[in-house]
This record gives structure tokens, C-alpha cells and sequence, in this order.
């Protein structure tokens, strides 16, 4: 666990860089992340960003690519087409959020 | 006469309806326990059967005999709840009134949820071990098989028992070893996880054991359907691992009278409060054990430490008052590693996993995130704990709420993690 400076401001990111400080995203820090990974933000990007941020303030988790699909409107196919490969890393580490987890 | 009408008399209605009994006044309160069927199923038990440890006799027992006999059991089917009226119908036609309404109805395996599971394929070289038939069906298969390439899969999360898939990997691992044909089966792992351990305390205590096991791990495979030509699990990013013998762990949903309820979320779970359990949408309604939403493992024993702070505030909530007693999403789990040990982990909300001594800090006697021969007796005991001690509602010699003592928190390495707020 560390701090680093993502956009002029100072977070904290675990090891992998995720960030784990919920208050301390905001969408300028959102766009620098997704630079860094080489994603290109576009609406439908945000729309999902979005969605996972206020999903995870309900709840208090991650959401799974299965209910950012049926909860979220955006399907996996897609989800896989706006973040290549791996998305429910990409988008939770662009959103500032914990990747998702198991219990081990 | 006050009437509680409890949907589910599994792990956590169970419990939930003989803790209550002895709480509430008699001559108030009428419980009832509505229940498809008598067959109550020790569900740890599907981990063991596919390896003949235990017979398919030794996991079932009566709901009647398990339950109170003060305590209503009716069965059927449930077909909606109709919150406003606060009624609950049947399939059958039987209507239930209500004042309070707990629903524990778990999860299941849904293998119709995704595209080729039931195909030609099912239950052939197809198993799962998350139902009763299902644990049978792999037992007969595995009897004779002659070895191949064995892959393990988990479709999506949230499932229950989640270190359950692993369990099943190491158990096939020391399985095979001992019938002397490990060198004539491949395994390969296959999670949407990004890999097969996700947390960093609990990932370095496991270390290299699957490299170890000689087993191969495929992460973040996202199950988009399986090809039951080639017999091959096939992702949304296309990729594909073929398999002689799938052991699959289909998606896990809530039951879908919740969802034609209005009561659900997009798997059918119950969204309620993560302290209390009582239902976001209606305070007559309460949801216990895997079917709610809450941010912990679908376990009995979260259902256990879930439903020893339950009943507390269910008293105040009843009474009128304020609910003051906040369940902290504690687990506690044996997880078999093979060869007759196992590993077991402690956790809640806001802790992962740690190593240490449990319950009695530098006592023990069992070790926390650490193999020993310990654990596993622990774990076989535990069915006779299940049946004797937790179903009837009697009291574990446990605190419901997470204990920090005796473990290495100084392994943490943030304050904020060593401190966390609970709140969130």
C-alpha cells in the first residue's frame, strides 16, 4: 500500500495501483487512468465508469461484468470490445475501485 | 396472535425459527416454516460426496425433525409475495398471511443460465457438485473414469461456499494420487476471477499450491458458452479449454418467485440493509442467509453469526425500536487442502483473511491460514456440530462478531486497514 500522484493530486493505490480511497476519485483522475492503460474514454466508457461508481456506493462491492450487463445496460460482448481483455480489471481500475475478489 | 412466516427452512430458516421460538412469547407469536420439500441437506457434504467420504445418507436429515416442534412446517411451492398485502401465495393456492416475513431461500445452481450447459453433454462428461443430484451423479462418474483432462470452472460470482471450487481441485488432486493415476488427469482451474487466490495475505499463505498440485490456472474467463461438439468452455474474448470431464460451478441466483415478487436483484437476491438484513424496500420483510445481497461469502457460517445478531435487533424491531446491533459480514471457514489436512481462514467486511491462532489468541488450538491435520478434523467434526449444535439454535462457544486477537494484523499495512471505519 502506497500514495502516488495520479493527475496533480496525491491517492492511495495498493500494490497493483489500484486505488483504494473511494472520495478520492474524480473523473479527471478517471481519465488519467485510463490513459495510463491505454484506454480511450468515450461515452459508452463513462457510461459504464459511472455505473460502477455508484454501484459500488449502494453496495459496497465491485459489480460483476454479469451485473454491469443486466443492471448496468452495457453487454459483456461490449464490455469486452471497450475494455479489451481483461474488463472487470480495467473498469474497476479506471473507476478507483477494488478489482473484484473472492474470499481468498 | 402475531404471525412469522419463515420461506426456507434450510441452514438459515432453520436456525432462524428455533432461535426465535425460544425468544418470542408463545402466546404471541405463531411461526411458520414454509418449505418445498423434508429434505433438509448438510450442503458441506456436496464437497465430499463426488470422493465417496460421505454417503449421500449422512448429508440428509427431516426439516420436521430439525425444526422445533412448536415451530409450523408447511410445504409447497412459493408462487409471489405480495408485499403491500402482506400475503404470501402457493403454488398449490394456499395463502399465507403475515406480520413479519423472513425469506431464506438461498441460492441454486442455474445451468440454464448459460448457452450449452445442458446440452447433450450434461451430466456426461458435464457435472457440477452444487445440488444433491448433482454431488451423486460426479460420484458415479469418477468411480471409473479413466483420466483425461479435468477442468474445474466457475461461471460467475457470487457462489456459495466461494473456496468450495478449490476444495474440489486439491480433493481430485489427493483423489486421483491415491487411486495411482494423478499422472493420467490434466487439471486446469478456470475462474472470472483474475486468479484463483484474490486476496494478497491469504495468495502468499497458499503460495505456490496449485503450481505445486500441478495445476493449471486460466483467469479471468468470462464462461460465454460451452461447445458441447468439441466439448470445450468457451469465453466472451474466445478463447477455449477443452475438457474429457467438466466440473462445473453454474451461476448461483436467488429462487424466482423473489424476482416475480419485485423483491430482487438482476440474480434474484434480496437487497437489504448489510447490518440488520432487513428489506431496502419494506420493513415487514427480512432476508437471511445466501438469499440476501449482503457483501459476504453465502456461507452457513455467516448465516450462523447473521442470525446471532439478527435475533437481537428482530427483539428491538418487533418492540418498536431502533435496530442497534450491526453483523460485521464475519466468516469463518475450514478449507480442505488434500491429503487430510486444511486450511482455516477468519474474516469479515473489512478484514481479508489472516494468519493466527483461533479461537484463543497464541493458543489455538487451531491454526488461522496455515495447512494442519488440526483444521481437517475440525472440518469433518464439523457436521456433527451442524446438526447438533447450530440447527437446533444452540449456543457456539463463538462471539458472533470478528475477534482481532490472535491474529497478525501487523501483516496490514495501512492504519486505515488496521482501523477501519464500519461504516461503509
Amino acid at each position: 500500500m502506497a500514495t502516488t500522484v495520479i493527475n496533480g493530486k496525491e491517492v492511495v493505490v495498493d500494490d497493483e495501483g489500484f486505488m483504494t480511497q473511494y472520495d478520492q476519485w474524480d473523473e479527471a483522475i478517471g481519465q488519467a487512468l485510463a490513459t495510463a492503460i491505454g484506454v480511450d474514454m468515450t461515452d459508452e466508457h463513462w457510461k459504464v465508469v459511472n455505473f460502477l461508481r455508484e454501484d459500488f456506493k449502494e453496495k459496497g462491492e465491485t459489480p460483476t461484468i454479469r451485473r454491469v450487463s443486466t443492471a448496468g445496460g452495457v453487454d459483456t460482448k461490449k464490455l469486452f470490445q471497450l475494455f479489451p481483455k481483461k474488463p472487470a480489471k480495467k473498469m474497476s481500475y479506471i473507476a478507483g475501485l477494488p478489482k473484484p475478489h473472492g474470499c481468498v | 396472535m402475531r404471525r412469522l412466516l419463515i420461506l426456507g427452512g434450510g441452514t438459515a430458516g432453520t436456525m432462524a425459527a428455533n432461535k426465535l421460538y425460544k425468544e418470542l412469547d408463545q402466546g404471541q407469536w405463531q411461526i411458520t416454516v414454509i418449505d418445498a420439500d423434508d429434505d433438509h441437506r448438510y450442503q458441506p457434504g456436496y464437497l465430499f460426496m463426488p470422493f465417496g467420504t460421505y454417503k449421500p445418507s449422512q448429508v440428509t436429515k427431516s426439516r420436521r425433525a430439525t425444526l422445533n416442534s412448536g415451530v409450523d412446517l408447511q410445504y409447497g411451492d412459493i408462487d409471489v409475495v405480495r408485499p403491500e398485502e402482506q400475503k404470501v401465495s402457493l403454488t398449490n393456492g394456499r395463502e399465507f398471511a403475515y406480520d413479519i416475513l423472513i425469506i431464506a431461500t438461498g441460492v441454486s445452481p442455474r445451468p440454464d443460465q448459460t448457452d450449452g450447459m445442458l446440452g447433450a453433454q450434461w451430466r456426461d462428461s458435464v457435472h457440477e457438485f452444487y445440488s444433491y443430484d448433482g454431488s451423486v451423479t460426479l460420484a458415479e462418474k469418477l468411480k471409473d473414469w479413466p483420466g483425461g483432462r479435468l477442468v474445474i470452472n466457475i461461471v460467475d460470482m457470487p457462489i456459495k461456499c466461494p473456496v468450495a471450487p478449490l476444495e474440489f481441485a486439491f480433493l481430485a488432486d489427493g483423489y486421483f494420487k491415491d487411486k495411482g493415476m494423478r499422472d493420467k488427469v490434466e487439471m486446469t482451474y478456470v475462474t472470472p476471477l483474475p486468479g484463483a487466490f484474490t486476496k494478497p495475505i491469504a495468495a502468499e499463505a497458499f503460495g505456490t499450491t496449485l503450481d505445486d498440485k500441478g495445476i493449471a490456472v486460466e483467469s479471468d474467463f468470462m464462461l460465454m458458452e460451452i461447445d458441447n461438439e468439441k466439448k470445450a468452455l468457451v469465453s466472451y474474448d474466445e478463447r477455449e479449454v477443452p475438457f474429457d470431464l467438466l466440473v462445473t460451478v453454474p451461476l448461483n441466483m436467488g429462487q424466482d418467485f423473489i424476482g416475480r415478487s419485485g423483491l430482487g436483484d438482476e440474480l434474484n437476491l434480496v437487497p437489504v440493509d448489510k447490518f440488520t438484513q432487513i428489506s431496502t424496500q419494506f420493513d415487514t420483510i427480512f432476508a437471511l442467509g445466501d438469499a440476501n445481497n449482503i457483501p459476504a461469502s453465502k456461507a452457513g457460517s455467516v448465516a450462523h453469526f447473521e442470525i446471532d445478531i439478527f435475533v437481537e435487533n428482530f427483539l428491538q424491531h418487533i418492540a418498536g425500536a431502533e435496530m442497534s446491533h450491526k453483523f460485521d459480514g464475519h466468516a469463518n471457514c475450514f478449507i480442505e487442502t488434500g491429503g487430510g489436512k486444511a486450511m482455516l481462514i477468519d474474516f469479515n467486511y473489512d478484514y481479508e483473511p489472516l494468519p493466527g491462532k483461533f479461537p484463543y489468541a497464541g493458543v489455538g488450538p487451531m491454526n488461522l491460514l496455515k495447512e494442519s491435520r488440526i483444521n481437517h478434523l475440525g472440518k469433518l467434526a464439523f457436521r456433527w456440530i451442524y446438526w447438533n449444535v447450530l440447527m437446533p439454535g444452540r449456543s457456539m462457544p463463538l462471539p458472533a462478531l470478528m475477534s482481532l486477537k490472535g491474529k497478525r494484523t501487523d501483516l496490514l499495512e495501512t492504519e486505515q486497514e488496521k482501523e477501519p471505519a464500519l461504516s461503509a
